[in-house]
């Protein structure tokens, strides 16, 4: 039994409220975890208990067989592994770097500046989150070849700085968790604007690029170069892993493997980052603690 | 020094052209910090982002098949897509169906769980965090999902349906018009605690706990006022971030579709407009239609998005 323990420190709280709010998020809860469990079960299950009538939702007889294929499969690929995955590995940080500096220092400009076509940029940015990503593809293919960056990592890594939801959270944030007065006070004191952006606002909007950060990664971890790279020798993780899984029937249990394996590494990701979001609320007094 | 200058110009276009430039590029000098700023996003944001949509608008208004020069077909394309394309006609009352449902649904959703979950304990906070958040990360751990509902007995529904006798033979989950909708809403529904939900929690994370003391002062009773009251005045930007998160999905979505459904649906029953759009681009390399279903979402989107900021500025205030 999970004992709900609300916080104390504020009075207008009723029993009956925390009630509902239990049964809503048990139940919630519920719908969530089930299928995810079935997932991690079906990883462990060997192939004639993945085809059984009626179906197991838990496993009954838990073996590895299921990755030791998979490893099979990943030592005999014709590029090594270890390719598929440092590609994977140097386009995920690259461009999530790149996406959070260039993004929030622009946000801090657009938040807490004021220049001559302030509000048209701010209008756009909004406009192109609705624009159809699959018709920009296109002219996209053009301006990369152009640049000559057809099958380099610079053709997937360099558009994703300027993934435009990252400007747009880190925004809101700025304008929600800066008060103008701390950066007035700042520019009396003498500090240059990138100090103030360094130093002062990032720290205090520190769980929102925390947040971006886990947004970004989850974007480029699926990236599979598609179009834009087609070396093998290029290519990321996940598509390699997905060419593993084309056999069909025969290949049901390394697909359950793989399909753990790839969901367990953005959760890895979002445990650590989760942690930090969580350290930061309790020591820089922002959080409603 | 200026006025100088206006004196001297007035009357003269030529002369007050110049003086506007003038002013205009002082005005340019005088944010140059700012453009600093803005210069490595709003670059590779201009040359990736807004350029290709320009394109892409003056491309809806021709034939292209990417192999010949475009050639200008004015408005043919969008007459065609109203008056001849039966089954865009069926896509768009679909992806309206869909995104009807999906769309308030998870926005809703988002800032539910979020707000309950802010309410726990830091740990138990963590814990249900990362299980409300797990399904949208997960990448293609939703296709478990056709094997829930698979038509064959190996599927977990269909298996125990069958098993205890309530039908006597599989039930076409994926594949029957009757169900297919349905399904696909119930799996997009379970993917949607993502962006929007994370940036709920952080957002509520962020306000002051002094805000609640001043409110619980002032008279906040319960937490349903301190819901409408405070906490969601305080969330009206972050709200609009998720109100065009939810739009966006809702009315784009594709690939969950195509994954659970295939990628043609029988009768056309879970079609939308996104996978007609991508139908024309990709598949028959018809991209001056393709750009022109393109610009009908992004006008749809952003009509919802202003009927929504309009609603949204009257809540809690």
């Amino acid at each position: 039994m999970i004992s709900l323990q609300l916080r104390k420190k504020r009075l207008s709280r009723s029993t009956g409220g925390d009630l509902v709010i239990f049964a809503f998020l048990a139940a919630g809860a519920a719908f969530m975890a089930l299928p995810l469990v079935y997932a991690i079960s079906n990883a462990f299950k060997p192939l004639n208990e993945l085809f059984i009538f009626p179906p197991q939702f838990f496993v009954r007889h838990p073996t590895l067989d299921n990755f030791n294929d998979m490893l099979v499969l990943m030592a005999n690929s014709w590029v090594p592994m270890s390719r598929y995955f440092f590609n994977s590995t140097f386009i995920v940080i690259t461009g999530m770097l790149g996406n959070v500096a260039a993004g929030s220092m622009a946000a801090y400009a657009l938040s807490k500046h004021k220049f001559l076509g302030q509000d048209l940029m701010n209008e756009v940015i909004v406009l192109s989150l609705m624009f159809a990503p699959a018709v920009v593809e296109i002219p996209n293919y053009l301006t990369i070849s152009y640049l000559g960056w057809i099958n380099t990592y610079a053709a997937v890594i360099v558009p994703s700085w300027a993934w435009t939801l990252g400007l747009y959270l880190m925004k809101k944030f700025i304008d929600a968790m800066v008060p103008d007065t701390l950066i007035e006070a700042s520019r009396i004191d003498g500090a240059s604007e990138f100090r103030i952006y360094a130093q002062i606002v990032m720290p205090i909007v520190k769980p929102a690029w925390l947040t971006l950060i886990i947004l970004v990664f989850q974007q480029l971890w699926g990236i599979t170069g598609g179009m834009f790279i087609y070396a093998e020798e290029l290519k990321t993780l996940p598509y390699a892993l997905d060419q593993m899984v084309q056999g069909g029937i025969a290949r049901a249990g390394v697909a359950a493997a793989v399909t753990l394996m790839m969901m367990s590494v953005p959760i890895i990701v979002f445990v650590i980052n989760q942690s930090k979001i969580v350290e930061t609320m309790g020591t820089s007094g922002m959080g409603g603690e | 020094m200026s006025s100088v200058v206006t004196n001297t110009t007035k009357g003269n276009p030529k002369g007050v052209f110049k003086e506007r430039l003038s002013q205009f590029s002082e005005r340019l000098k005088q944010d140059r910090v700012s453009y600093a700023f803005i210069a490595p996003f709003g670059i590779l944001f201009f040359a990736f982002t807004v350029f290709p949509v320009a394109l892409s608008i003056i491309l809806s208004f021709t034939y292209f098949n990417m192999l010949q020069w475009p050639t200008w077909v004015g408005w043919e394309n969008y007459i065609r897509l109203f008056l001849a394309d039966d089954i865009f006609l069926v896509a768009v009352k679909n992806t309206l169906f869909f995104a009807a449902i999906t769309g308030p649904f998870s926005y809703v959703m988002c800032f539910i769980f979020a707000w309950f979950i802010n309410e726990l304990q830091p740990k138990i906070r963590a814990f249900m965090t990362l299980l409300f958040y797990a399904p949208s990360i997960s990448g293609n751990a939703f296709l478990i999902w056709n094997i829930i509902f698979s038509g064959d007995t190996y599927g977990y529904v269909n298996g125990f349906l069958v098993y205890w006798g309530i039908v006597d033979r599989p039930i076409q989950f994926l594949v029957d018009p009757t169900y297919m909708m349905t399904i696909v809403i119930i799996v997009v529904l379970w993917m949607s605690l993502g962006t929007s939900f994370l940036v709920f929690i952080a957002g509520l994370q962020g306000i002051s706990s002094s805000l609640y003391e001043a409110g619980a002062l002032d008279g906040i009773r319960n937490r349903w006022q301190e819901l409408w009251f405070l906490t969601i005045p305080a969330m009206r930007g972050y709200m609009m971030f998720g109100a065009i998160i939810s739009i966006t999905t809702s009315f784009a979505a594709a690939g969950q579709l195509t994954a659970l459904t295939g990628p043609t649906p029988t009768d056309y029953a879970t079609w939308t407009v996104m996978q007609h759009l991508q139908d024309y681009g990709y598949i028959r390399y018809e991209m001056g239609y393709a750009a022109a279903i393109a610009v009908l979402l992004f006008l749809t989107m952003v009509s919802m998005q202003k009927l929504v900021q309009r609603m949204l500025n009257k809540i809690g205030s």
